[in-house]
């Protein structure tokens, strides 16, 4: 119906993880801050792993809507 | 604990998302079916998240850490023996009758198979359950953000709610599908750096037995259990269970684990609960109808990793005393503080010490309170003797009493780690996740409530024949009914404790049988109407006269059972509850076999066409992929739970 689930959850993800890749870097010299998360700078690493889903996310919501577009197309002719 | 402004916007973020989602679907809200049945128009791989999503709320989250806490890796029972069999039943045998019969509802689909009476006993039940239990979950989850971050109770309650009906309220059904499966990923990716960092922190996997191992051989020192287990308790699946009832934490034989809760309880769960099998009705064909459970039971297979653990972690932290790490303690409420505070400045005043210290507090909470929580007798006399030799501030006595409390909280295991191991940024995203969680679980319930009210109450008994304009504005008020509801029953829970436990003390009679009625009504088209509805009072009778007569061993009569005499004294209260479902399913399935034979048929055989199996032209599985026919799908997903059965044997 209507909308493709996945541009909503890749944006979303994608805006989330590049907040904390941000976040994590300015932040990455806090030794005191990371000291919760055994001295790793899990911002940043996680970070980049919410960027990296969002991104398939997206780019899998642009081939599905491609396909979609072809498929309507190849049923008009 | 201070959250920063980033996790703040992550909060943020997260809300403006979903509520974009409903927005966006507003436009398509046309008829009461667009909003209640989704138009059948959703994705299988969607449908199938959203189903494992509106099961997953917060009680389910917060639930199953406490469990893994106190019974370690058989807690994945509920999985493994539970929840995965009884999805693939549901999706080989049952969804082509739910889907096939054009049924909206659960309900629905008893008036078709059987008669009125039937489907009147089953949606008000369950319309009267579901906002109970969104009520429950609501009031769970708001007081332990009270507890844990010092939000307000009130605000997280009220705001939370006012998200999840706006969503609800623009997108109906698909929104709150959709939003679910936003909300999967949400909990998944949330949770996952938390458990990460736990299992790395105790030191890895073989670090975790090792030390459950010796946690189980003295469970008393953290609280646990009063008895003493063989070492692999807690870190082994099937041996402590086969040891009988002594020998594991759950104190469940066998019989009741596996038919109990593996076949009464689970399947009359996953297969009967209109708040699951709603989000397979909406998918865009029988194909993918079929196909919902089983996608949903793929990552249903490894939630233990992510529920249960965290609980095991907790406790193998609290055991090396991490950090200082312990399992949270029972909270204080204020109206303990204020008896407690003037009786401890007493002893000071009167420099009472050890034992005499801890029956002064003890004594102005009374013997049931004492009980509940049970004072370290040692700390609160180190708080009395300091308080003596110069006043504490009011903060850090209350901070030390809370301290003293030696009972553990289960229930907040989990947002116990994610403080230990959030630092700003990953905790707004672990925060956002456990709301979330919160609003999957209030979702689905509402779409659930609102669609069995407006066509198997509304429709059916109060105004039949009206316009579909109508009902689709039915659907919409009822929805903000449904949400006023609940926020009703989560004061109501959060008053009257004990009310509560009676209430769901009598869905869990209604329920215990539910599900030999479903299993010969669409397996035996001998199976008659007045069958099926005697069969269900006679079970949910004996669920009543069951508990009225038994107790679990350390319980006193009454609400726990035994009122009218203690005929039976199970080791746990989970092994009462087990063998309870069990009688009253085998009571109901006897009676409306019984009463079927005895009674006319009132359906003939053309009329039970596509709602019993006998009667129902097979379907031809035409997936071109024959890895994706549900019962090569369903065969594959069961091998796969024995495996896992193996390897934590």
């Amino acid at each position: 119906m209507g909308l493709d689930i996945r541009w909503p959850i890749g944006l979303m993800f994608s805006i989330i993880g590049a907040m904390l890749v941000v976040y994590g870097a300015v932040t990455g010299s806090d030794a005191e801050l990371y000291k919760r998360s055994l001295g790793m700078n899990i911002n940043l690493v996680w970070g980049v792993l919410l960027l990296i889903f969002g991104v398939l996310m997206l780019v899998s919501a642009k081939i599905g809507a491609g396909a979609a577009k072809s498929q309507g197309k190849s049923q008009e002719k | 604990m201070q959250l920063g402004t980033i996790d703040y916007a992550i909060m943020l973020i997260y809300v403006g998302f979903v509520l974009g989602i409903g927005w966006t679907l507003h436009r398509y809200m046309k008829t009461s079916s667009d909003f209640l049945t989704s138009g059948r128009s959703v994705p299988a791989w969607v449908t199938g998240l959203a189903f494992i999503s509106a099961n997953l709320g917060a009680l389910e989250l917060v639930g199953m850490a406490a469990s893994g806490a106190k019974y370690g890796i058989a807690t994945c029972h509920f999985y493994w023996v539970g929840a995965i069999p009884a999805m693939v039943f549901l999706a080989v045998f049952m969804m082509p009758f739910y889907y096939g019969s054009k049924a909206r509802s659960v309900p629905e689909y008893l008036k078709m198979r059987f008669d009125e009476r039937v489907r009147c006993l089953n949606a008000l039940t369950f319309a009267v359950m579901t906002v109970f239990a969104s009520g429950i979950s609501m009031n769970a989850l708001a007081k332990l953000l009270h507890q844990l971050l010092g939000w307000d109770y009130h605000v997280s309650l009220w705001i939370c709610s006012a998200v999840v009906l706006v969503y609800v309220l623009k997108g109906g059904l698909t929104s709150a599908i959709y939003t679910e499966v936003l909300q999967f990923f949400m909990i998944v990716l949330g949770f996952a750096p938390v458990v990460y960092l736990g299992l790395k922190d105790v030191g890895g996997w073989h670090a975790l037995t090792g030390r459950l191992g010796q946690v189980a051989q003295n469970p008393a020192a953290l609280e646990l259990n009063s008895k003493s287990f063989a070492p692999d308790a807690w870190t082994s699946a099937w041996k402590p269970l086969l040891g009988g009832p002594t020998s594991n934490p759950m104190g469940v034989d066998i019989f009741a684990m596996v038919f109990g809760l593996g076949f009464v309880l689970s399947f009359g769960y996953w297969c009967t609960n209109f708040l699951v099998v709603q989000r397979a009705m909406a998918a865009r064909n029988m194909s993918a109808a079929r196909r919902t459970p089983l996608i949903a039971a793929i990552p249903k297979m490894v939630f233990p990793a992510l529920v249960i653990l965290p609980g095991m972690l907790a406790v193998a932290l609290a055991s090396m005393g991490k950090d200082n790490y312990r399992l949270p303690p029972k909270p204080l409420d204020k109206a303990v503080y204020e008896k407690i505070l003037p009786a401890i400045k007493q002893a000071s005043a009167a420099g009472l010490q050890g034992e005499a210290a801890l029956k002064a507090v003890n004594d102005v909470i009374g013997e049931k309170k004492a009980n509940d929580f049970k004072f370290s007798q040692v700390k609160i006399a180190a708080i009395v003797s300091n308080n003596a030799s110069q006043p504490l501030p009011e903060p850090q006595l209350k901070e030390r009493l809370q301290d003293a409390v030696t009972q553990n909280d289960y229930d907040g295991v989990i947002l116990s780690l994610v403080k230990k191991y959030c630092p700003t940024g990953l905790l707004g995203l672990a925060l956002t996740a456990l709301l979330a969680s919160f609003m999957s679980g209030m979702a689905g319930n509402v779409t659930a409530f609102n669609t069995v009210w407006t066509y198997d109450l509304y429709q059916a008994y109060l105004a039949r024949n009206k316009s579909d304009a109508h009902y689709l504005w039915m659907g919409r008020v009822v929805t903000v009914v449904g949400i006023l509801l609940s926020i009703a029953c989560a004061y109501f829970a959060s008053f009257y404790n004990n009310a509560m436990d009676v209430i769901q003390l009598v869905f869990g009679f209604v329920n215990a049988p539910l599900f030999a009625t479903f299993l010969l009504g669409m397996f035996w088209a001998r199976t008659t109407g007045t069958g099926a509805f005697l069969g269900l009072l006679g079970g949910t009778a004996t669920s009543g006269i069951f508990h009225a007569l038994t107790i679990a061993i350390g319980n006193t009569p009454g609400v726990k059972g035994g009122y009218l005499g203690v005929a039976h004294v199970f080791p746990s209260e989970m092994a009462q509850n087990f063998w309870l479902a069990s009688f009253a399913f085998i009571t109901c399935f006897v009676l409306t076999g019984g009463i079927s034979l005895a009674t006319a048929r009132t359906k003939t055989d053309a009329e039970l066409k596509g709602l019993v199996y006998s009667l129902t032209p097979k379907i031809r599985d035409d997936e071109q992929n024959w890895l994706l026919r549900p019962a090569v799908l369903g065969v594959i997903l069961l091998a796969g739970c024995v495996v896992l059965n193996i390897l934590f044997w």
